[in-house]
């Protein structure tokens, strides 16, 4: 059995953030999930997925975020309760649904998770989705711990049939990627069908109805408010005045702790807001009475400083209240817990002296180790046969999300634009347009899928002139290898599913030049890549090769290992151009890792020397 | 056990750092440690930054033992380093103090700009005397080697946990930590994991 279906309410595990948000879910009768993967929410949904095989749970990889929130809007207006998942970049592709079904509302609850990530470490910007429950009128809730996000999360479906709206519920990695210790709480069983009656002037939202449906959002929205004001989830610690410090997520742990280790207990109230939209106005009217001087403490936008000080006018008070500063807390990047102590200090004045760091001056410049494509993969075959295609030629080289947005890197150096999911398509339109370059751009499968489609049809249309690259390995590699709608899920045991070609796709798009490569045959690769580009049009190349490191997690048949031989002549072409991480150098010599090695044959191809050749014993090199 | 005693070892927060390659096995070995808290009843927080971790990047993770509530840990306030890793040993050396203990493994895997001309590894012997020189104390022993010894390379992790209880600087037991892998692991590879784990152990003795 999963380990989050099992039945002992009170037995404690050591749960990572995202089980014990899917547990929360489970615990609540979740009876409908969807997603589109991302990172830091993908845990959450891959327990999902797993959890479905076993349970009354219908799960789904949606294509793209959008889709996922009307498939679980749809379920939870048949009275099912529902869950979407995502990374917060991806509620901007769903806020088309998102803001007007805040009009329409929901029947059954639906707990929409935004996963933000403070500092970017696997994200493209940091943007701050408090701000989506300002804009829909939703109510948010914000964990600041991981056995805390799982009663929240239960919490937050009960919530939403309260008010009948969807609830918005926001982590940030370090509430994802954290471990704690978590209890057990009892299982609701799942209730997984429901309808939904015709009521379409309440549900077909053309102005006359909207208008209706705008009011009663703002009716929700005031009853959101008042429940906000009691809720448990927003409460003030310590009776003491003359200072207060208001806090959310993980930055009320840092100052809880900082509180404490600056022992200043009974001089601090300290005010956690946890219901985060609407903010409880009372409350926070009642907490600044009682302060001199007030400090927020907040990752990210100043989202409860602009509301505390637009509370505080309102109740007309003049205390100092700071939090984004020079001298302070940043919008930039997460925080710390040294941090957040250095500025509790100096904000209240309080002499605090902080550990000695070590002098790291005199410590030598060590080489860095950036993340790289794993030995093996299809992706630097790829860009291999397309640089060497493309030489001589003024490129542009538009990317897109996924692994092979690692093919930024030296030596490969084959990416130039990238902004969101789908823009390799949508701006090699543009670059082609107005630069005189030629614009060659790439797209993994599952990017492809998600919002590859309308840019190809908007270029196939508009008569655009760029070779667009699939890189189809047949698997969502980035984020923990999800299957997507080209994948073959009979490879995952997994039944009743279609599948769907990105050929036919391509081809019914009304692409004229489509080119199919298998990577690892380069020479070829390279003479269709040279088609495909002097091709006066839209082009398309599908480069079709299994991801290596899902086809290891299947146990699929792999290469062997390769090896140097000593006709090698040391110009090292293979590792300036490849930078394949099996390779390395001992005593000034190449040499191949066998252990690393997955035998795709891509350096044998390339040496001008023939001297790498297949491994017949391991033991001959190390 | 007496409940003062227990209170203490609530009370006081010990921070650990480790670092690690992806694929060298450290969130399984901080998973054995946040388990073996599990059962020592002490409070235990733990935070990862693994998203590239099969793409050979670096791996952290941050364990927080006792009564705090943060699961990362600020530059300068790990009381131990843990490095899978000389190089990266050497690179996390900003979340160390004076006072920090530092336990290394010795066997390098460098990095492939290393292979490309991109950077320099640094030398072996310069790596401990500068973390000999800034910190409390170093463990450097050669982790893989005993791993080796103890029948699987990939037991490396379970060789530095082993060092890494011998020091008493965490609040769990031997046993905890004995019981947490049985727990954790596959039942067939238990018996090379204690091996290895008590192979690190004694070498971090000598040390
Ligand atoms: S996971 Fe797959 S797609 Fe990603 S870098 Fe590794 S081999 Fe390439």
């Amino acid at each position: 059995m999963h380990k989050l279906l099992t039945q002992e309410p009170g037995k404690k595990l050591l749960l990572l953030g995202n089980e014990a948000i899917a547990r929360g879910a489970v615990e609540a009768g979740v009876a409908l999930a969807t997603t589109y993967p991302g990172t830091p929410s993908s845990e959450i949904s891959a327990n999902f997925f797993n959890i479905a095989k076993e349970s009354p749970l219908y799960f789904e990889y949606s294509i793209n975020e959008k889709v996922a929130l009307e498939v679980a809007a749809a379920a939870a207006n048949a009275c099912v309760r529902s869950m979407c998942v995502m990374k917060h970049v991806g509620l901007n592709v769903a806020a088309d649904a998102l803001m007007t079904l805040a009009y329409v509302g929901v029947k059954a609850g639906l707990v929409i998770l935004t996963a933000d990530d403070p500092f970017m470490f696997s994200s493209q910007n940091e943007q701050d989705n408090r701000y989506y429950a300002k804009l829909s009128g939703l109510p948010m809730l914000e964990p600041s711990s991981v056995a805390e996000a799982k009663e929240m999360v239960a919490y937050a479906f009960e919530l939403s049939e309260k008010l009948a709206e969807p609830v918005l519920f926001r982590t940030t990695t370090r509430i994802n990627h954290s471990n704690e210790i978590v209890t057990l709480g009892d299982i609701i069983t799942p209730v997984t069908t429901g309808d939904f009656p015709k009521d379409p002037f309440n549900y077909v939202t053309v102005p006359a109805v909207s208008r209706n449906l705008h009011k009663k959002l703002l009716k929700n929205l005031a009853a959101a408010a008042k429940t906000s004001e009691a809720s448990q989830y927003n409460f003030i610690e310590g009776n003491n005045g003359p200072w207060g410090i208001v806090a959310n997520g993980v930055s009320y742990n840092y100052a809880r702790d900082a509180i404490r280790d600056l022992k200043i207990e009974d001089r601090v109230r300290l005010l956690r807001i946890g219901f985060s939209h609407p903010m409880p106005s009372r409350l926070v009217t009642d907490f600044l009475k009682g302060c001199e001087k007030v400090l927020i403490i907040e990752e990210g936008e100043p989202y409860m400083e602009e509301n505390i000080k637009a509370i505080a006018q309102e109740a007309g008070l003049t205390i100092p209240i700071k939090g984004k500063a020079e001298d302070l807390f940043s919008r930039l990047f997460e925080f710390d817990p040294g941090m957040v102590r250095k500025n509790i200090a100096r904000y209240f004045d309080i002499s605090y002296t902080p550990v000695t760091p070590i002098d790291l001056s005199d410590i030598p410049d060590i080489a860095q180790r950036p993340p790289n494509l794993c030995a093996g993969c299809s992706h630097r075959a790829t860009y291999y046969a397309v640089k060497k295609a493309a030489e001589g030629k003024a490129t542009i080289y538009p990317t897109d999300i996924g692994c092979y947005t690692l093919g930024l890197l030296p030596p490969l150096s084959m990416a130039d634009f990238l902004i969101c999911m789908g823009s390799s398509v949508g701006t090699s339109c543009g670059f082609s347009k107005t630069t005189n370059k030629k614009v060659i751009s790439f797209i993994g499968d599952s990017t492809f899928f998600h919002s590859g489609i309308p840019p190809l049809i908007n270029a196939v249309f508009n008569n655009h002139n760029f070779t667009l690259v699939i890189l189809d390995n047949g698997t969502t590699a980035m984020t923990g290898h999800q299957p997507n709608p080209g994948v073959d899920m009979d490879q995952l045991k997994c039944s009743g599913y279609g599948r769907v070609s990105i050929e036919s796709i391509v081809r019914a798009i009304g692409v004229c030049h489509v080119e199919m490569i298998r990577p690892f045959r380069i020479k070829k690769s390279i003479e269709a890549v040279r088609k495909a580009i002097d091709f006066e049009g839209v082009s398309v190349i599908i480069a079709q090769e299994v991801c290596p490191l899902y086809a290891k997690g299947l146990k699929m048949a792999m290469g062997k290992p390769f090896y140097v031989s000593d006709k090698c002549k040391n110009h090292r072409d293979c590792i300036n151009e490849l930078a394949c991480p099996a390779f390395f150098i001992e005593n000034e010599k190449v040499k191949i890792d066998p252990d690393t090695c997955v035998g795709c044959t891509l350096c044998a191809q390339i040496c001008p020397e023939h001297a790498i050749l297949p491994l017949k014993e391991k033991s001959k090199i190390r | 056990m007496n409940p003062a005693k227990m209170d203490m070892r609530h009370m006081n927060v010990t921070r650990l750092i480790i670092v690690a390659v992806g694929g060298q096995g450290n969130l399984l070995a901080s998973r054995v440690l946040g388990e073996a808290a599990l059962l020592a009843d002490i409070p235990v927080r733990m935070s990862e930054i693994h998203g590239m971790a099969q793409r050979g990047g670096v791996v952290e993770s941050a364990i927080v033992f006792g009564n705090a509530r943060s699961t990362i840990i600020s530059d300068g306030e790990a009381d131990i380093l843990l490095g899978f890793e000389p190089s990266e040993t050497l690179r996390a050396m900003n979340k160390c103090n004076p006072n920090t203990v530092v336990i290394t493994n010795l066997s390098p895997l460098p990095p492939f700009t290393v292979a490309i001309g991109k950077g320099q590894y640094p030398d072996l012997h310069l790596v401990q005397s500068i973390i000999r020189r800034k910190t409390k104390k170093l463990i450097a022993i050669n982790a893989v080697e005993l791993a080796k010894e103890a029948g699987n390379v990939l037991a490396v992790n379970m060789v530095l946990l082993g060092a890494l209880i011998q020091t008493g600087i965490l609040p769990v037991t031997i046993d905890n930590v004995k019981e947490a892998i049985k727990t954790r692991i596959k039942a067939a590879f238990v018996k090379i994991n204690l091996k290895a784990f008590d192979l690190g152990f004694q070498s971090a003795q000598k040390n």
